[in-house]
């Protein structure tokens, strides 16, 4: 699939992102059926034998996400696929990975919850548990695409960050866009960046828990090397009870993120510095306010646009430039309300308005979006 | 005499210490871990192996996942509760010329991870698991556990357990294993021959370690010392072959102890990579 000249397919998005990881280097996969995530492990299981890599079907959610974990300790990039209620169960290994700093990529086409709600539709109500999902202290890269060619984009960008900083990388799609299918295009293998982890020199001896991002062994290189997600020293030795490692630890690898934020973080503009209305959007919901956009400044009104690619760490710069101009902002999502608390701690001395829709999978219309950028006055929220 | 002499230097050529970071292991004063520890290793320096450089142990949360984390000198991975199993998998998987042997609980093997050791089993994938099983929930106190004999006093059954205990050995062997196990840590040799012939062997290899736990255990079911348990497991001792021909009421409250199974079917890394072939020969 991987050649050397740029080529047109027309493809859903969960093929975009299941070509995007062989093309990142994906070379194990493991999960269980679920919809609407099945068509990334089917494509993985067809890819993976001829480029020498494995694919499994485990027995769950919590033996997926264990193999994946497995596999990024025998130096191989690893990913596995699911949807709101298999990520919930592979919430407790996510952890694991953030403390042992377990590069690997998890998808989640979110669908309608909570519960088993419904199975088939699509929703965005994963935001915040792909953020806190899991217990204690911890920062979450999550990525969210809104085409086929972004899922495409974004897929290897997850690979890549998860090996530059040595973290699990969550990339959050949902329903719509993991089944629509569009015209896409690969570029050309040279034009496409690939970043591996660090490899240890045969003197290193420190893995863990570094300011910096520590060098990565694997097993059965010779490094002898413990991993426990118990709190530990650099050396990868348990120290379960003393206060000074822990806070260094788990310090040393949120900081790690932290630091790295404006690097990590990546949003599209359109018209921040000079809008009257301001509109926050990611995933499928951005699809309508392009149109909504259009209308509204056939009406002479100014509308500035942030579209987020990066939902976490959460992009507060560009949120707080939108800010400073606009009077309102409104932020559409097909949940009850879950960015939209973080727009509002961001642009604390605007108007933040809400759009929300839930139930069926119905998308929210740009209809509905231009409505709520006309209307006036001030909201109660 | 000088048989005597060459027992001694056959002992002192042996230390666990030479396959150990460290000696420093966490196990409480009179703990059956020590001997499994012991007896791992010995086989281990038996088959010949010099270090432990062609291992990769995973373990879960529990007692026994201690043994190797990090205690051996040798790339260990410390896996959450019941997952150790998944992780060893897909390890072995990529490593196929690594030894990957997981150490477990009865909690952590057939509690919280049955379903990863049943499909294991079932796969016969090619890991070693070796399940140290105390009967109880021993580095949180002591609760109940699946492994917990009948009428047991714990921490959580303070009038005594109501439910039938697991009988892993046996389910290893119906799920599919290669080859499956019971010792005590009162059979010390039995156990050092039974992990030197499992090592050796391919696919899913399941050796359940009955040990003592006077702490968490002894001390709520009625035992005054590790002694006193260590008399109950080579009292209680039956040998499969033997068992086979008891009855319900003949086998109550007694360890059956012996191989439960060997068999030589292809294994999951077999399967894979022959599968793996065939999709790469067949073109498009």
């Amino acid at each position: 699939m991987h050649e050397d000249e740029e080529k047109t397919y027309f493809w859903s998005g969960n093929e975009a992102c299941a070509e995007a990881a062989i093309i990142a280097g994906c070379r194990f996969f493991a999960g269980y059926p679920i919809s609407p995530a099945n068509e990334i492990a089917e494509l993985m299981a067809k890819k993976l034998p001829k480029a020498n890599g494995i694919f499994m079907q485990m027995e769950d959610e919590l033996a997926s996400i264990g193999a994946v974990m497995g596999a990024s300790w025998c130096g191989v990039k690893a990913m596995t696929a699911t949807s709101g209620p298999g990520f919930s169960l592979m919430q407790e290994t996510i952890g694991w990975g953030f403390m042992t700093e377990t590069p690997c990529v998890i998808v989640d086409v979110q669908r309608l919850g909570p519960g088993t709600g419904q199975a088939t539709k699509c929703g965005q109500g994963d935001v915040m548990q792909a953020r806190w999902g899991t217990h204690s202290d911890y920062m979450a890269i999550v990525l969210s695409p809104n085409s086929v060619q972004e899922t495409f984009e974004l897929t290897i960008r997850a690979f890549n960050l998860s090996e530059k900083y040595r973290t699990p990388v969550i990339l959050l799609t949902d329903e719509t866009i993991a089944h629509v299918r569009e015209r896409i295009t690969v570029p050309k293998k040279e034009r496409i960046e690939i970043i591996d982890r660090k490899k240890p020199t045969p003197k290193d001896r420190r893995f863990f828990g570094l300011e910096d991002i520590a060098p990565m062994p694997a097993v059965g290189e010779g490094f002898n090397v413990a991993v426990t997600a118990s709190t530990h020293n650099e050396y990868g030795i348990r120290f379960t009870a003393d206060p000074l490692i822990h806070r260094r630890l788990v310090e040393n690898i949120n900081n790690k993120i932290r630091k790295n934020a404006s690097e990590i973080e990546d949003v599209e503009r359109y018209n921040v510095e000079d809008c009257q209305v301001g509109v926050v959007s990611y995933g499928c919901t951005s699809r309508g306010v392009y149109e909504a956009i259009k209308e509204v400044e056939k009406r002479g009104v100014k509308i500035g646009h942030i579209r987020l690619k990066t939902l976490w760490p959460f992009p507060e710069k560009a949120v707080r430039d939108l800010a400073k101009n606009s009077e309102k902002i409104i932020v559409p999502e097909m949940n009850l309300g879950q960015i939209f608390y973080e727009v509002k701690r961001v642009a604390c001395n605007v108007d933040v308005v809400p759009v929300n829709k839930i139930g069926g999978g119905e998308l929210i219309t740009p209809e509905e979006i231009f409505a709520k950028i006309l209307e006036g006055g001030s909201q109660d929220n | 005499m000088q048989k005597y002499w060459k027992e001694v230097v056959k002992i002192t050529e042996f230390s666990v210490q030479k396959y150990m970071r460290s000696l420093r292991q966490p196990f409480c004063p009179g703990c059956g871990l020590f001997s499994l520890t012991h007896a791992f290793l010995k086989a281990v320096y038996e088959l010949g192996y010099e270090n432990l450089s062609k291992f990769v142990f995973c373990s879960g949360i529990g007692c026994s996942s201690w043994i190797p984390s990090p205690y051996f000198m040798a790339d260990s991975i410390h896996t959450l509760h019941g997952r150790s199993i998944p992780v060893a998998t897909s390890i072995k998987l990529l490593r196929p010329d690594l030894n990957v042997v997981v150490f477990g609980g009865d909690g952590d093997i057939v509690g919280i991870g049955l379903n990863h050791f049943i499909h294991a089993a079932r796969r016969n994938t090619d890991i070693l698991v070796i399940m140290g099983n105390n009967m109880v929930y021993g580095m949180t106190g002591g609760q109940v556990a699946p492994t917990t004999p009948l009428k047991t006093r714990t921490t959580t059954t303070p009038y005594g357990s109501f439910e039938y205990p697991l009988d892993a050995a046996k389910l290893a062997a119906v799920a599919g294993a290669s080859y499956s196990a019971r010792w005590t840590t009162a059979h010390p040799k039995e156990l050092k021959e039974a992990l030197k012939k499992a090592i050796g062997l391919d696919g899913f290899r399941f050796i359940e370690v009955i040990t003592q736990c006077p702490t968490a255990f002894g001390r709520k079911a009625g035992f005054r010392n590790v002694g006193e348990m260590l008399k109950w497991f080579k009292d209680s001792a039956v040998l499969v072959q033997q068992a086979d021909k008891m009855d319900q009421e003949e086998l109550e409250g007694k360890i059956v102890i012996g191989e439960f199974v060997e068999r030589k079917r292809a294994t999951l890394v077999e399967n894979v990579y022959a599968i793996m072939k065939e999709a790469q020969r067949n073109g498009k």
